[in-house]
């Protein structure tokens, strides 16, 4: 009779054995493939049409910046190779480096990049304001683009360099020429790596390839500046919809890479030696409470910064995010630990004090007109902070209406300004990650209702203050302006914010050289 | 015959329509938007409905839905919002995961379960007849994903013997990698389809076991063998077979979640990525589809009645 191990051996045999060897496309593989889990399915491929993160990682494998942040939040030349500004601060020469070529062999050219400019600034939010300052942007020569400002503005180089969604790629000027509300059909980059069009399973597989043309930058790599060196041959991106499958898949060694695993997993995937876990981003995410302004009761300032008097942050990042090496609390808007980071006006939050918000309230003569908040209960975190939100404003003597619904769903109705019993809203939850955040020109911080964020704050002030930055010449100068920004979106009670949290990387140990930032890049990884 | 084959195939033109409609209608009416999902959080209402207007969503329902259809008739499905590929082109990126697993499933099901099922009315009564129904009932009640995360755990992260997820086509890698990645997802799968044919075949085989023609083959002598395989199981096929069909169609539930827990890249999979994104034509492609595939295999089932028993005449 078999004894128990010799027959999980012999099935081991049976099963894993001649299969497994099959599985094996060839048993000497010089290639070497960095399998990755992204955090999102790529859905779609165009940076410019679409500011999901995950299509903007795609943009960083296969394109290029003019300019690039570096680690300290500074933009660094990437594409360019020396710039000057005139005495008067409004004219900007940029000279591409050398040696600068699409996947296809074309050169870039300057042609290409104001194109591409051109096309960014259509649907980006600085890039709006940039070309709002803008009298001209050409092509001087081949390497030569020449930027002219109308006036003022001191934020060119945040702009063309601003790390995260939309990141003014640069694509051949054929491909830029498509209308910036619809999709790009060519993929042609300039960037570290190709992408595979052939293999590319949408909700499953992308795949990239080296561009063995890439001429990195000398200067070390620092976030998304600095030399881009592709050190493996593919690069494979793998999508998966169930967080336990991608643990058990790194787990057993089926993938190097988990971009972005649950917090709640994490004890689990640090309890096995073969895998690090650790936070990448020293930015993170920054919790939001949004509150529609144009609707009773938040069409009170006094009302909603009662509200906010009731949010205390450490309650909201326990039940989303749990494990407090994962959390701090934040009461900047900007995010702590960035140059603009301030206490201005945050007394309003710091406390997090029930007592405080129901008597607050009490003042403002609330009439008791029923909150409703918009619960996405297929995205854990935003229902957590829904559910929380609501026993806070209960407390403080809100009537509140939690209404669950999809995330798809939720964005959709937030985009309306009708009364709630027409289709409105009085509340939602999301994140902005840090990086968004950075600084007042983000729309987050809008006080304008016409061009601003769902929720459509209004305060001349605050629009003041933010033109202001954007005309700011020192840092410090920058620094009081920030200040200001941050006393009104405070006093008016703009949203509520909810702590700052980091979502860790999972790899396992075969992995090397992961770039503290942000944005997940995978050029300067190697897998040994 | 073939006029009912004539008939049954042109009966599917109503349904199909139908179907077609009803689909439309259900996802223009649900709440839910694909270009504020595009446009993201930085959008404007503006850009939304900029959006809304490339997308052609801001046309009256009626105009897009005879839009939809003209393009049906032509043979296309239409082009996914978000990715911009045909919906027939990513149907058939995906069409063979799911169509292997659900042939593997179902193979492994009947393999497993007739056997057991005939096994059980045989011995009725008996400790095997109660172990086997035991067991029907546990396939029954056990919940797809949570076998699937025990068989991952058993097989893969404990024994480590069979891969923890994805999908090697047999076409381009090789029958010996299809079946590495293919055998827990099937076993997840089939247990419920094989709780269920096992208790079919059993009631059926029962039934048959007390008719007139089974003591009249006793009474000539014929082994018990011979009487089971030969008169009994034959004519207990029909409700059997009629449950494998019912059962195709609720595979394509378990698929979805199959497919999620063990990271196939199949149809279930796109289905629900779909949903989440108000991927319209996606949907209403792969509900097509998958309607069209459901009443082709009740034709199938119809037709093998004819086979099975030859007193049935269409």
């Amino acid at each position: 009779m078999l004894g128990w191990m010799t027959r999980r051996s012999l099935l081991a045999t049976l099963l894993a054995g001649p299969l497994a060897l099959g599985a094996l496309p060839g048993v000497a593989q010089a290639e070497t493939t960095l399998r990755v889990i992204p955090h999102a399915d790529l859905k779609n491929l165009d940076p410019i049409w679409t500011t999901a993160y995950i299509t903007r990682n795609h943009g960083y494998m296969i394109y290029d910046t003019l300019f690039a942040m570096n680690e300290n939040f500074e933009p660094q030349p990437q594409m360019v190779d020396s710039w000057e500004t005139s005495e008067d601060g409004l004219t900007w020469t940029f000279v591409l480096r050398d040696g600068l070529t699409f996947h296809d062999g074309a050169p870039v050219t300057a042609t290409d990049v104001v194109a591409s400019l051109e096309r960014w600034g259509k649907r980006d939010g600085m890039g709006q304001q940039l070309f709002a300052n803008t009298a001209s942007l050409e092509a001087q020569d081949d390497k030569t683009v020449v930027l002219t400002l109308a006036n003022d503005y001191g934020l060119v180089l945040e702009s063309i360099g601003k790390i995260s969604s939309n990141v003014p790629f640069i694509m051949p000027a054929r491909v830029a020429a498509t209308d910036p509300f619809e999709q790009i059909t060519d993929f042609t980059g300039s960037g570290p790596f190709v992408f595979q069009a052939d293999e590319w399973v949408p909700g499953s597989t992308v795949v990239y390839t080296k561009f063995e043309d890439y001429i990195p930058r000398d200067e070390p790599v620092s976030a998304a500046s600095g030399g881009k060196l592709a050190k493996v041959d593919k690069v494979v991106w793998t999508y998966f919809p169930d967080q336990t499958t991608a643990m058990n898949a790194l787990m057993a060694g089926e993938v190097d890479f988990f971009e972005q695993p649950a917090n709640d997993l994490a004890p689990l995937l640090e309890a096995n030696p073969d895998i690090t876990v650790e936070v990448n981003d020293p930015l993170g995410n920054i919790g939001f409470a949004r509150f529609n302004h144009l609707l009773p009761p938040f069409d009170n300032a006094d009302v909603r910064r009662a509200a906010i008097m009731a949010m205390k942050q450490e309650d909201y990042m326990a039940a989303a995010v749990g494990d407090p090496k994962f959390w701090k609390t934040c009461y900047s808007v900007f995010p702590c630990g960035t140059p603009l980071d301030n206490d201005v006006g945050s007394e309003v939050i710091a406390k997090g004090d029930v007592d405080a918000a129901k008597a607050a309230l009490a003042e403002t003569g609330y009439d008791g007109t029923p909150v409703v908040i918009m619960q996405p209960t297929d995205i854990p975190i935003l229902s957590a902070f829904s559910l929380v939100t609501a026993e806070k404003l209960r407390n403080a003597g809100f009537e509140v209406e939690v209404q669950a619904m999809d995330w798809s769903t939720l964005t959709s109705r937030r985009a309306s300004r009708d009364p709630v019993a027409d289709g409105g809203w009085n509340m939602f939850h999301t994140w902005w990650i840090g990086a968004d955040v950075i600084d007042p020109m983000a729309i987050a911080f809008s006080g304008n209702p016409d061009a601003g964020w769902f929720g459509w704050a209004e305060d001349e002030a605050l629009e003041e203050a933010r033109a202001a930055f954007a005309v700011a010449g020192s840092e410090e100068e920058k620094k009081a302006v920030a200040q200001t920004v941050q006393d009104r979106l405070w006093s008016i009670g703009a949203s509520g914010q909810l702590g700052q949290f980091f979502n860790p990387v999972a790899y396992r140990s075969n992995v090397k050289g992961l770039i503290k930032s942000p944005v997940q890049f995978f050029w300067n990884i190697s897998v040994e | 015959m073939t006029r009912y084959i004539t008939m049954r195939v042109l009966s599917t033109i109503p349904v199909m329509v139908l179907v077609a409609l009803f689909v439309f209608l259900m996802l223009r009416l649900a709440p839910g938007d694909p270009a504020s999902v595009i446009a993201g959080d930085y959008a404007t209402a503006e850009d939304v409905a900029r959006i809304r207007e490339q997308l052609g969503l801001s046309d009256p329902i009626v105009v897009q839905f005879f839009r939809w259809v003209g393009a049906l008739i032509q043979g296309d499905l239409g082009t996914s919002i978000f990715s911009g590929k045909p919906v027939t082109e990513l149907i058939g990126q995906r069409i063979e995961p799911t169509m292997l697993l659900a042939l593997t499933t179902i193979l492994f099901a009947v393999v497993v379960a007739v056997p057991l099922g005939t096994i059980a009315a045989f011995r009725a009564g008996s400790l095997l007849d109660r172990v086997v129904m035991l067991f029907s009932v546990s396939g029954f009640s056990v919940p797809v994903f949570v076998l699937g995360y025990i068989l991952i755990y058993t097989f893969s992260m404990s024994l480590k013997i069979l891969p923890v997820q994805g999908y090697k086509s047999p076409f381009t890698e090789g029958l010996g990698p299809f079946l590495y990645h293919i055998t827990l997802p099937t076993v997840t799968l089939s247990v419920i389809f094989v709780a269920l044919i096992a208790r079919m075949t059993r009631a059926s085989v029962i039934e048959v076991l007390e008719e007139d023609y089974i003591r009249t083959a006793r009474a000539k002598g014929q082994s018990e063998l011979t009487i089971l395989m030969r008169h009994a199981l034959r004519n207990a096929a029909v409700p059997v077979v009629t449950v494998i069909g019912i059962g195709i169609a609720l595979l394509i539930g378990g698929v979805v979640v199959t497919e999620s827990v063990f990271n196939i890249p199949g149809l279930g999979r796109l289905v629900l990525d779909a949903v989440l994104a108000r991927d319209y034509p996606i949907i209403q492609g792969l509900i097509l589809f998958f309607s069209f595939i459901y009443i082709f295999i009740n034709l199938m089932i119809d037709l093998s009645y004819t086979l099975l028993d030859p007193r049935i005449r269409y």
